[in-house]
């Protein structure tokens, strides 16, 4: 995907004033927070799990390599294969070959952020190849040819108008009557379509939410159970999943799995939790011939041994962005990559460079909410400071920031001068504010006075007005 | 004076000092009624933080420094702030990772200073005030003080001593106002879309009054229901505590 970061501000600015997406964004806003506090509530042992599922995250990451061998040594011993990719160029050259080799001209696929992220579906379809998305938000976006806004709710920036409209126009023989106004119907609606494309297609792709060192296998976490059909019903099965989603055990992937649906969707569990291991066997009825896995690096293993390492125990649950009023005022598609919210605003600078991304890490308030519910104990707001403090070094902040806090040190390291400065501005200040209390411009400050008063100082500085106390209290006593 | 009164140096935050030193009056008042003895540094500026966040780690190692050798010597440091007191107990010790000397200054510090309103409660054992104050008011939880320091309960204890106060909770009271030091001015739009819908909880609450412990925060929002015409006030929840609501309201008029 091409990165739009650069024009972050610009698209928040129209993303503000877009009020269909603002009414949407309110659902991100009520819903997921309630639900998952909710649940959350009802677990005593949540805050224990989360510092379990950390600490199987950090012990992998600390050994990611043996790891990673052993999980490719049990694909292989149950008939799989897994493919090594290092860049995003990589993982598609070895997504169409195993197309190419298996005949495919359907393509079905559960939802995966790591092929949004190497663009797959744009390179199959320039390779011939039909692709079909099968989960729902997937499938909605698909139609709209747009990039998800979300990494566990794709389409959470529309309304079911707006859904209903798309459905009418792509599904002709929809007779006018037919209801589609609750979330069930529209599933229902889209079966109808997949259903065929699931027996046409040679190739299913999906992601993965954990690989098992310990066993090769692959999980999936759904709620439509399209994912399971995506697995079983064609010849081949890809899945293609990023090189930190491995933990050792079976143990560990379902110890993670019980902080990751509650923290994303509010729920205990998803409603589908699939495990895949190899190809169909001689004595199974049914399961792909050819079982492979798109392991992908992409900048990920750079981030081992940095100060980023710990966003690599992301699971990919959206609390973070649920959480975030950044992301509840400007919705996904502002961050202009794959990844939107706090966890995008540090993976996206990791993944293609803080000068693709500049924006991303300083668009925070640094309120700390995403930190104080992220499942996996990311430290978010102190890594997006990490990246600030690269592109201060790298001389990428811009021009009148850099002036602006040099000269702000220029007084703050010499109080006798600060005190005669901040003085001196608090009487001008008052001076121009007259009886009034507040200033409705100001100088300088025009990003502030925009949308807001400034309250005017009381006069002196506190500084000036406690010597003269002291001096009162001295004569005094 | 006893000498086991302890000795605070009040940290009297960069923008209290300039914009409202009605909150560090009210803070002194405060902390000697809880028996301690005030002392205000004179070499003390601003705690580093918005060179800090904004990736300017040399700038912000000068001003912690200073702030260091300012504060040494009390008993304890306290801020009527959770972000300033924050960026001292939690950020100043990281900041010195690699240099052992300054490290240890650093984290020695850290582990005296408190933000004002929980070191009353916590530290001192503070459960009342003596204040009156008629009013039906709605409290903001700061974010560095909610989530880096702990504030929550020990603000509203207080405030439930003040005579004739009526403390009514507005939606969300923990959700960010969109301030966050220099993300208000440098992205104005999406800071004007979170005090927004802060504002209008706030209005909606009913409270004729809003209060919370950090004077960034309150900037904010007072100047953002001011600018739409709202009629509530905004204030230091120290002010209320101390019973020195004398002076306008932030941001309103001179009488
Ligand atoms: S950073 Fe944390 S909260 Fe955000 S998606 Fe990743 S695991 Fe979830």
């Amino acid at each position: 995907m091409e990165s739009q970061s650069h024009d972050f501000k610009n698209r928040s600015s129209g993303a503000i004033k877009d009020e269909q997406l603002q009414r949407a964004l309110g659902n991100v806003r009520k819903g997921f927070i309630k639900k998952r506090a909710d649940v959350a509530a009802k677990l005593p042992e949540f805050e224990a799990l989360r510092d379990a599922a950390r600490d199987i995250k950090n012990h992998t990451l600390e050994h990611l390599d043996l790891y990673l061998e052993r999980y490719e040594a049990k694909v292989t011993e149950s008939g799989g294969k897994v493919h090594w990719c290092a860049s995003a160029a990589d993982a598609r050259a070895a997504i169409s070959s195993i197309c190419a080799a298996a005949g495919a001209k359907t393509v079905t696929k559960g939802k995966s952020m790591i092929s949004e992220e190497i663009a797959l579906n744009d390179h199959l379809e320039k390779d011939g190849l039909t692709v079909v998305e099968t989960d729902l938000g997937e499938y909605i976006i698909q139609l709209r040819k747009e990039p998800p806004s979300h990494i566990i709710a794709p389409a959470v920036h529309l309304s079911r108008d707006q859904v209903e409209a798309d459905f009418r126009r792509v599904h002709r023989e929809l007779p006018e009557d037919r209801n589609l106004t609750e979330p069930e119907s529209l599933v229902a609606e889209a079966r109808s379509i997949l259903r065929q494309k699931y027996l046409d297609a040679n190739v299913g792709i999906t992601g993965a939410n954990f690989l098992i060192a310990e066993t090769g296998s692959s999980i999936i976490v759904t709620n439509e159970g399209n994912g399971d059909l995506t697995q079983s019903l064609p010849k081949v099965h890809i899945v293609i999943a990023s090189l930190e989603k491995v933990v050792p055990t079976l143990e560990d992937a379902t110890a993670i799995l019980r902080v990751l649906a509650r923290s994303a969707t509010g729920q205990e569990f998803t409603s589908y939790t699939t495990f895949s291991t190899g190809p169909k066997r001689a004595e199974d009825l049914d399961g792909p011939e050819e079982y492979h896995v798109i392991l992908l690096d992409n900048g990920r293993s750079k981030m081992l041994g940095t100060e980023f390492q710990e966003m690599l125990r992301c699971i990919r649950c959206g609390a973070c962005m649920n959480h975030c009023p950044v992301y509840h005022s400007v919705g996904g598609h502002s961050y202009g990559w794959v990844y939107p919210g706090p966890m995008g605003a540090v993976l996206t600078p990791s993944l293609i460079g803080v000068e693709e991304s500049g924006h991303l890490p300083n668009a925070s308030t640094f309120c700390g909410r995403c930190e104080s519910v992220c499942p996996m104990r990311i430290p978010l707001p102190k890594m997006m400071r990490h990246w600030r403090e690269r592109e201060f070094e790298k001389h990428l902040s811009p021009a009148t920031v850099r002036q602006g806090l040099s000269f702000w040190r220029f007084f703050a390291t010499r109080p006798a001068l600060y005190q005669f400065a901040t003085g001196m501005a608090a009487r001008v200040l008052r001076a121009m504010a007259g009886s009034k209390g507040r200033l409705s411009r100001l100088p300088l400050a025009g990003g502030w006075t925009k949308y807001r008063d400034f309250p005017a100082p009381e006069g002196k500085t506190f500084q000036q007005l406690w010597a003269e106390e002291q001096k009162k209290r001295r004569k005094a006593a | 004076m006893s000498q086991d009164q302890p000795r605070v140096g009040l940290f009297v935050t960069c923008l209290i000092d300039m914009l409202r030193p009605s909150v560090a009056f009210a803070s002194v008042k405060l902390l000697e009624d809880a028996g301690c003895r005030v002392e205000v540094p004179r070499s003390q500026t601003c705690c580093g933080q918005p060179a800090y966040n904004s990736g300017d780690r040399k700038d912000t190692e000068a001003l912690a420094r200073q702030t260091i050798e300012a504060f040494e010597g009390y008993d304890y440091v306290v801020a009527p702030s959770g972000s300033c007191g924050a960026m001292i107990k939690d950020h100043y010790p990281t900041l010195f990772a690699g240099d052992p000397e300054w490290r240890a200054r650093a984290e020695a510090l850290a582990g005296r200073t408190f933000e004002l309103i929980s070191f009353l409660v916590d530290q001192r054992g503070m459960t009342s005030v003596e204040a009156k104050l008629a009013a039906k008011v709605t409290y903001h939880d700061s974010c560095s003080g909610l989530r880096e320091l702990g504030v929550k309960a020990q603000p509203r204890r207080l405030l439930a001593s003040v005579e004739g106060l009526e403390l009514t909770e507005m939606n969300e009271p923990e959700v960010c106002c969109g301030f966050g030091g220099t993300f208000c001015v440098k992205y104005p739009d999406i800071s004007n879309e979170i005090v927004g819908k802060k504002a209008g909880d706030i209005e909606a609450s009913g409270a004729e009054l809003l209060l919370a412990g950090d004077l960034g925060c309150l900037m904010n929002m007072a100047g953002k229901l001011k600018r739409s015409g709202s009629k509530v006030e905004a204030r230091h929840v120290a002010e209320v505590l101390a019973g020195m609501t004398d002076t306008p309201a932030i941001g309103e008029e001179r009488k």
